[in-house]
């Protein structure tokens, strides 16, 4: 019976029981992950019914461009003439003219459908994020201009950068199957 | 005309400054009877497919599996060192370091205290998978699939010996920094690990210039010290290390027996190299055995004394948490001790929400922290009685021996051993 108080076999019996014991720590935390598992990932989303366009998502986002950029959405627009999401504050002149645009990139195109309606399109090559139209488009339109996270460019950061300097909490981790709550007309 | 412009700001200014919550429709959405022009909806690109996830699994896997074959059997640097640089390329700059082991921890955390979050499958595996490996192969997950560790070792130059005191002491802060990340996402406020993740700014080669610079200066430091991220910061590493203790197989520097011939003895630029121990002399003995005795007596004092201090401490880093920031601001401005607003003040004020909300919600929240401060602060003096009661005890060794924690699974002594010399030797004139 001497075998018992062998150090060695002693150690070997301990180191045993607790790499079983981390084994099945291991597998508890798989199986308890695995039933907490969702069909679906998370994504990052901006609610656009909350978000104050601060300007954030267009400087904090770990893609040199941001990955936030301006969806328009048209059912909501009033196509307006004199569109306070496309014009500058003082515009000299109510036309195309670069000068008289509010937008710092150039990305708001718009063009006539019938007088006095234009439509208004985004050209995301040039849109950073910045939401000066989207403030205007707020402060005096129907709101149809909102930041949205766009999801062929988001890198899906586990800890995103723009979320955690947006100031009114509009940035929130939703699951992948609903990736874009976007401007609704009925919506009130 | 002039005049129908002017109108219709005042209109619009008017409406604007009525305040609705939802400025929706003001102007509403024209139809366009006369031209029949259908109004377009926009685009949603769609995320990147799941598929492209489980292939990142299938892939580190695959290396997992890779680099415990090229580190335990074939036993060749050259081999390891191009999996380490695939890994590199593969998941720090092609798949730019997310959904990353070490940030997993967080993710898991966060499924455990928060019921309206799930974790990923694929962050599950990133952080299960290599535990189980080093299990039973110990840290080649270190060695050649982490892209942190690779991007360390790829510039590793002249590597300086860290006294073991030191360095044991310095471990202690990737105890802390495993704590705080864990503290922080369990309450919801942020991914610590992730946010100060130093290399992540290298693989998106675009990054805050803080992070560029402490990337830069842990890399500076990586060429003298080896891989200092890893040794004495990564949270993920001190989990590693205890799984590698109990490791089925493990690096041997030697492949059959150790000759005592001490050419390995400063082959190891992380440390992880122990030498054969002396036995002990018999005072010696004696005093380290009244020494382990008082730490025995003193480690529920220790434990008690750190808990304490982490209960004092971490509620000052509650600030992280969003809702406490907030809160502390509106209540100053409300005192009048700031003048001015914030985008967030702004944000919450125009929602309309009772400030006692806030404030209770905030609280809420602190006492979280509080409470985390106990059981963090008490974990840590765990982890510091445990370093001081290895200290004291003195384990036999005969041979060179790779530490089963520290070892890093790089597969770098394997040359320094002659017998292995004379193994691969003899391999070369049976194949020539």
């Amino acid at each position: 019976m001497t075998e018992h108080n062998d150090p060695k076999t002693r150690r070997s019996f301990l180191r045993d029981a607790c790499g079983g014991a981390f084994l099945l720590s291991v597998g508890g935390l798989a199986g308890y992950l695995g039933a907490r598992h969702r069909k679906n990932d998370f994504v990052w989303q901006i609610d656009p019914y909350i978000c104050v366009a601060c300007g954030n998502c267009a400087t904090y986002c770990v893609l040199a461009e941001s990955a936030v950029k301006c969806v328009h959405s048209y059912p909501v627009c009033g196509y307006c003439r004199i569109c306070f999401g496309y014009f500058g504050p003082e515009p000299a002149e109510i036309n195309e003219g670069a000068e008289n645009q509010l937008c710092p990139t150039g990305a708001i195109d718009r063009k006539l459908i019938e007088e006095p309606y234009y439509e208004y399109h985004i050209d995301e090559k040039l849109c950073n994020g910045c939401g000066k139209c989207v403030k205007g488009c707020n402060a005096f339109g129907n709101g149809s201009l909102h930041l949205q996270v766009r999801h062929d460019r988001c890198l899906n950061c586990n800890e995103c950068s723009i979320a955690a300097a947006c100031p009114s909490g509009a940035f929130k981790r939703v699951p992948a199957d609903q990736p874009y709550l976007l401007k609704q007309a009925d919506r009130r | 005309m002039g005049r129908r412009v002017v109108l219709t700001a005042v209109v619009a200014l008017c409406l604007g400054l009525s305040g609705r919550a939802y400025p929706l429709e003001r102007f509403p959405p024209p139809e366009f009877t006369e031209t029949q022009h259908q109004i377009p909806s926009p685009t949603t690109p769609e995320p990147r497919q799941d598929l492209y996830e489980y292939v990142d699994a299938v892939v580190l896997l695959a290396a997992l599996a890779a680099a415990s074959y090229l580190v335990l059997r074939k036993r060749n640097r050259r081999m390891v060192f191009l999996l380490m640089i695939a890994s590199l390329v593969y998941f720090g700059f092609y798949r730019k370091g997310c959904v990353c082991s070490i940030g997993a921890i967080q993710n898991a955390t966060l499924t455990l205290f928060d019921s309206q979050y799930a974790m990923p499958i694929t962050a599950t595996v990133f952080l299960l998978a290599p535990l189980l490996f080093t299990l039973f192969f110990g840290r080649t997950f270190c060695g050649a699939v982490c892209p942190l560790g690779a991007i360390q070792d790829a510039v590793v130059l002249w590597p300086v010996k860290v006294p073991r005191p030191l360095e044991s002491s310095l471990r202690l802060l990737a105890y802390v920094y495993l704590g705080a990340g864990v503290l922080f996402a369990a309450t919801g406020s942020a991914f610590i690990i992730c946010r100060y993740d130093p290399f992540v700014s290298f693989f998106r080669l675009t990054g805050s210039i803080n992070m560029l610079v402490l990337g830069v200066s842990l890399l500076v430091i990586g060429m003298f010290v080896g891989r200092p991220y890893c040794r004495f910061l990564c949270p993920y590493g001190v989990i590693l290390r205890q799984f590698s203790r109990l490791s089925r197989r493990r690096v041997t520097i030697t492949p059959d027996e150790c000759i005592q011939c001490r050419l390995c003895e400063d082959a190891c630029p992380f440390g992880a190299i122990r030498e054969p121990t002396a036995p002990w002399p018999d005072e010696e003995y004696r005093a380290g055995k009244k020494r382990l005795a008082l730490l025995l007596l003193a480690a529920p004092l220790i434990v008690a004394a750190a808990a304490w201090t982490g209960s004092l401490l971490w509620p000052q880093a509650s600030r992280a948490h969003a809702r406490v920031r907030l809160a502390e601001r509106v209540y100053q401005e409300d005192q009048g001790d700031v003048s001015d607003t914030t985008d967030a003040s702004n944000a919450f004020r125009a929602t309309g929400r009772p400030t006692e909300e806030l404030y209770a919600e905030a609280r809420a929240v602190q006492a979280q922290f509080v409470l985390g401060g106990w059981l963090l602060g008490g974990f840590i003096g765990l982890v510091a009685v445990a370093k001081l009661l290895s200290a004291s005890i003195r384990r036999k060794r005969t041979d060179y021996e790779a530490d089963r924690a520290g070892c890093f699974a790089c597969a770098r002594c394997y040359k320094y051993c002659p017998r292995q010399r004379i193994q691969d030797d003899g391999k070369a004139t049976v194949t020539a």
